[in-house]
């Protein structure tokens, strides 16, 4: 079969196994090929399920304590030091806690992101990427009423090279959100808004990035997360998330 | 604590048991404290910990008793099996049955069901997992390919299952 020799490159891009020059050559050849991109879905769609699924069990309390106890405790260490001993040490604990937080933070930060780059693949993979096809913002937003529990608002795209394509419901941490579909050019580009509360936190409240080739911007307002992650070119990104941060604060 | 809940939560699905888990979850602390010595600066320290687990789990006595078997075949180079239009998964995902997804992992054999869990649930790459299990990339790849086709088999018996029952 002609595509046998990418297989097992699709099974490294859905883990994100690939470098960037690989992603690009599969991302071409998904873009060619339905077969692959239904194979890549059903892949990426299995991840997720596993993912979901095996986040299964909880650690007691009594386990948590039990465990603390065995780690040794400050008051337990009679250390005799000198000033420039405390220094160094205190330095040292510093840097870690820095780079402890900082690395747990980047590490939380891009498991989100990879998330959300899984709910974008998929979701233009799919024969049926939105559950609302309308360009009009007062046909998409009516549309999330009751779905979710909150509502937000969108921008006139009327003279900007942006069009609306239609919206999905979409989860995150297991809390319902809304996705947003726009086209610029040939690119699409997914909208993610969660409550902000119910997303894992993060230690930036606007950033911008690129994560596994795609541009992702987000900030908070008004309690509410807002994602914009596709293909399409970072300024461009950027243009449809200045949009929707007008529109919010609307 | 880092790491002390997804320990946790990878410790219950290797011993299917509250009480076991919890006393892995302790001796991995233990023995990690006791050997932090060992453990070389600027390697991974999240590889190192569940390292450590599994180790202490496979010479426990449910762990040997689950006796994990490597296939006298070579691992390497097995090809990924496409995936048909209409999968079990896809059938399954949109029932949103996480119940029976969960019947389907536990019931993969060890070595399938720790590899799945480490990429898809710890999100490990293929070098963590590769040095957490102590094996090279390549098995790594060729072991995860047949641990999803394991999986996808076990649900498509389950869906059938379901279909019948019906």
């Amino acid at each position: 079969m002609a595509c046998d020799s990418w297989r097992n490159r699709i099974a490294a891009y859905g883990d994100s196994e690939l470098s960037s020059s690989e992603m690009r050559a599969v991302g071409d050849h998904l873009r060619t090929c339905a077969s692959c991109t239904s194979d890549l879905l059903a892949r990426v769609q299995l991840k997720r399920a596993v993912k979901s699924a095996g986040k299964r069990y909880s650690p007691s309390l009594a386990l948590r304590q039990s465990v603390q106890k065995g780690l040794p405790s400050r008051s337990n260490v009679a250390w005799i030091w000198n000033w420039q001993t405390k220094l160094a040490a205190t330095a040292a604990v510093a840097l870690f806690v820095f780079g402890s937080i900082y690395g747990w933070s980047s590490f939380e930060r891009k498991r989100t992101f990879a998330e959300l780059a899984d709910l974008h693949v998929a979701t233009m993979a799919s024969s049926t990427p939105v559950d609302v096809i309308s360009t009009d913002r007062h046909t998409v937003k009516p549309w999330f009423q009751g779905k979710i529990p909150f509502t937000f608002n969108l921008p006139e795209l009327g003279n900007t090279p942006f069009t609306l394509e239609g919206g999905r419901l979409s989860y995150l941490d297991q809390a319902p959100g809304a996705q947003l579909i726009f086209k610029i050019g040939n690119h699409r580009i997914s909208v993610f808004i969660f409550q902000n509360r119910q997303v894992r936190p993060f230690t930036l409240n606007d950033s911008r990035s690129r994560r596994l080739t795609f541009n992702v911007e987000t900030w908070t307002a008004d309690d509410l997360r807002y994602f914009v992650i596709g293909d399409a070119d970072a300024n461009d990104i950027h243009k449809l998330s200045d949009l929707l941060r007008l529109a919010a604060g609307s | 604590m880092p790491l002390f809940d997804s320990l946790y939560n990878f410790a219950r699905w290797l011993t299917h048991d509250r009480e076991e888990a919890e006393d892995l979850v302790q001796e991995t602390y233990s023995k990690a404290l006791k050997g932090f010595q060992s453990f070389q600066q600027g390697t991974n320290f999240r590889a190192w910990m569940y390292r450590i687990l599994r180790n202490t789990f496979l010479t426990s006595r449910t762990g040997l008793k689950s006796g994990i078997t490597i296939s006298l075949d070579s691992e390497e180079g097995e090809s990924v099996a496409p995936v048909t239009p209409e999968t079990p998964e896809s059938l399954f995902f949109e029932r949103s049955n996480q119940q029976m997804v969960q019947e389907a992992i536990e019931e993969l054999p060890l070595m399938y069901r720790e590899i799945v869990l480490l990429c898809d649930v710890e999100e490990m790459s293929y070098q963590e997992i590769a040095e957490t299990l102590s094996i090279p990339i390549g098995t790594v790849m060729s072991r995860l390919a047949r641990a999803r086709n394991a999986l996808r088999t076990g649900l498509s018996k389950k869906l059938q299952g379901v279909k019948n029952g019906l």
